[in-house]
């Protein structure tokens, strides 16, 4: 084992955040990025959600990756992952009651979330847990920065809030602005995931 | 003329390259291509060319729309002086400015901004100035309610122009109607500015013209009247001429139907959509009336809210309907079956039009890959019988 603050390790942990972006740049995990973000405080705890799984479910098939056999690791996987949808989901009831019901079957819907699969088959499966888990929080984190992108758009377009606080005073709507009902639906959502990927790749992958 | 042209040629030298203003090139293109057919010929094989090239047909479609542009505004100075009980002491040069006055300003905006963000876009991308939003430009204020306030049309032209159309490719690219996306964007993001019944009669005076309505004063579409049960207190003839609340453009037939006959005799749209769309809706209407499940008659469904209008100017867009001549048919029978389906059967949707527009306008390329494999396979076995 390494230490901790090793040059891979640091590569490891930056490249998902934004030159690998699951989200942007593997395009995984649409479905709840769509599903979630219409307000920033469930998004928020979605990312915060998939970013603890994706930490826990890589350190523990990391660990036990020599000895899970072949051909079933797949359904290895899913249990990981499935036991730990199944704590956060708990613990998100327990402490987050509101929150929880606004998620509502996007947590259990986590298990089938392509950034986690993919990362257990692509890294943990062949790394050791400490680079297993700094890949698990950051893919995780680099979910939760798009999410809170598109959340804070929809929730600031659509409904003139930013967590639940009015921001857009009400002169605005005196002067006869109306908040964008559009925002509010999923379909706004894949527009402005495109708009983020359409700037990220511009600024990064420039064309020939 | 003559002015004019030598004026451009004398100006060309400072937009060539080396120039002074060379970073304006693709203005001055744009400009001199929409005044003066462009004479350059192809260089290489053999091309057959249309006499008329692409502004020239864009310019044919916005003359065939102003019979229905006149009347909109006719019809939006005539419904504020119904409503304020004053059309018969009024003058017909009143009703009409008043109504001119309201509508100029959605064309402007319209204009200003589409047009805009598509002069920056191609001088950002060193592209040539397309011309497709000569028509959209025009069709969007016409199929707006006169209470949609500007800012709102302005976003929502925005949004189309950079998302419909700029994203695909440009003009000639986009797979929906510009102007419709629009429409659904205002639709969608601000439900209370485009539909319901406080928006489709001018409420305020114009530079002393028309009346100032109290803010209580209501009046549904037909349509909608229709879907809530109510009894639809128009005429049949008004119906035909217009005289109904609606969106600015689409209310008169008759206005509809002029356009319609220019596209017609110079050959920019096609009479095979026309007809089908209308066939459509006429059978799918009739169906639903014998069945009782429709509250107006089935003629009424052709002559209200927009169907006759995106018949006639959307559905013949030839950038996003289907290209093959049967598949023109087939695409004209979905709109139309589309239409009166969503009016009928959702009574959120008293007006379906536009969604069975941009509905049949994804499956176009679809309709015609299956009329081209059905064609090749047809011939492919005469071949080898």
């Amino acid at each position: 084992m390494g230490k901790i603050f090793s040059k891979e390790n640091k590569e490891v942990f930056v490249k998902p955040l934004s030159l690998d972006n699951p989200v942007l740049v593997q395009v995984l995990g649409i479905c709840s990025a769509l599903a979630v973000t219409s307000q920033l405080k469930p998004a928020i705890v979605m990312g915060l959600a998939v970013t603890v799984i994706t930490g826990f479910s890589n350190v523990i098939i990391s660990v036990i990756r020599k000895t899970i056999p072949t051909r079933i690791r797949i359904i290895v996987q899913l249990v990981v992952v499935a036991a730990l949808v199944t704590v956060v989901s708990q613990v998100l009831k327990a402490f987050a009651y509101d929150v929880s019901v606004q998620l509502s079957v996007y947590v259990g819907l986590i298990i089938t979330n392509c950034i986690l699969m993919g990362r257990l088959e692509a890294f943990a499966m062949i790394n050791k847990p400490l680079p297993s888990l700094i890949d698990g929080i950051s893919n995780g984190l680099g979910y939760a920065a798009i999410l809170v992108m598109v959340g804070f758009f929809r929730e600031f377009f659509g409904r003139g809030t930013v967590l639940g606080i009015q921001v857009i005073p009400q002169s605005v709507y005196d002067a006869g602005y109306v908040n964008n009902g559009l925002m509010t639906m999923p379909a706004m959502a894949l527009i402005l995931v495109g708009c983020i990927i359409w700037i990220h790749r511009a600024y990064f992958y420039k064309e020939d | 003329m003559s002015i004019l042209r030598n004026y451009l040629n004398k100006i060309k030298p400072h937009f060539d390259d080396g120039g002074r203003l060379h970073a304006f090139r693709s203005v001055y293109d744009g400009m001199e291509t929409f005044l003066y057919v462009p004479n350059n010929t192809s260089v290489s094989g053999v091309n057959i060319h249309d006499s008329i090239d692409s502004k020239r047909i864009m310019s044919f479609v916005v003359i065939a729309l102003l019979p229905a542009l006149l009347f909109g505004m006719y019809n939006i100075g005539y419904q504020n002086y119904m409503a304020a009980g004053e059309m018969e002491t009024v003058s017909f040069v009143s009703v009409f400015a008043y109504g001119f006055l309201a509508v100029l300003p959605k064309i402007l905006v319209s204009y200003i901004v589409g047009l805009g963000i598509e002069f920056a876009w191609a001088q950002w991308k060193g592209e040539e100035i397309q011309e497709g939003f000569l028509v959209s430009g025009i069709l969007i204020p016409l199929v707006v309610p006169v209470g949609c306030p500007l800012w709102m049309l302005a976003v929502a032209v925005a949004f189309s122009v950079v998302f419909a159309k700029e994203i695909f490719g440009g003009t000639g690219m986009n797979i929906f109607n510009v102007a419709l996306v629009a429409r659904a964007f205002l639709f969608f993001s601000y439900p209370s500015m485009m539909s319901g019944d406080a928006i489709w009669v001018a409420d305020d005076k114009i530079l002393g013209l028309g009346n100032a309505l109290p803010d209580t004063f209501t009046c549904a579409t037909p349509l909608a009247q229709a879907a809530q049960g109510t009894e639809i207190p128009y005429s049949m003839s008004d119906m035909v001429l217009g005289f109904i609340p609606g969106s600015i453009g689409e209310t008169s037939v008759i206005a509809i139907v002029i356009g319609a006959f220019i596209l017609l005799v110079t050959g920019v749209a096609s009479w095979k959509t026309m007809l089908s769309v209308f066939v459509g809706g006429a059978a799918t209407a009739f169906v639903f009336e014998s069945a009782g499940a429709s509250a107006i008659h089935w003629y009424e469904h052709l002559v209200l809210g927009g169907f006759a209008f995106g018949a006639v100017f959307m559905a013949t867009d030839p950038v996003t309907s289907a290209r093959t001549e049967k598949g023109k048919y087939v695409f004209g029978l979905l709109i139309g079956f589309m239409a009166i389906l969503i009016r009928v059967l959702n009574p959120g949707y008293p007006e379906g039009m536009m969604l069975a527009i941009l509905f049949a306008n994804m499956f176009a390329p679809l309709i015609d890959y299956c009329v081209v494999q059905a064609n090749i396979s047809k011939r492919m076995k005469r071949l080898t019988r």
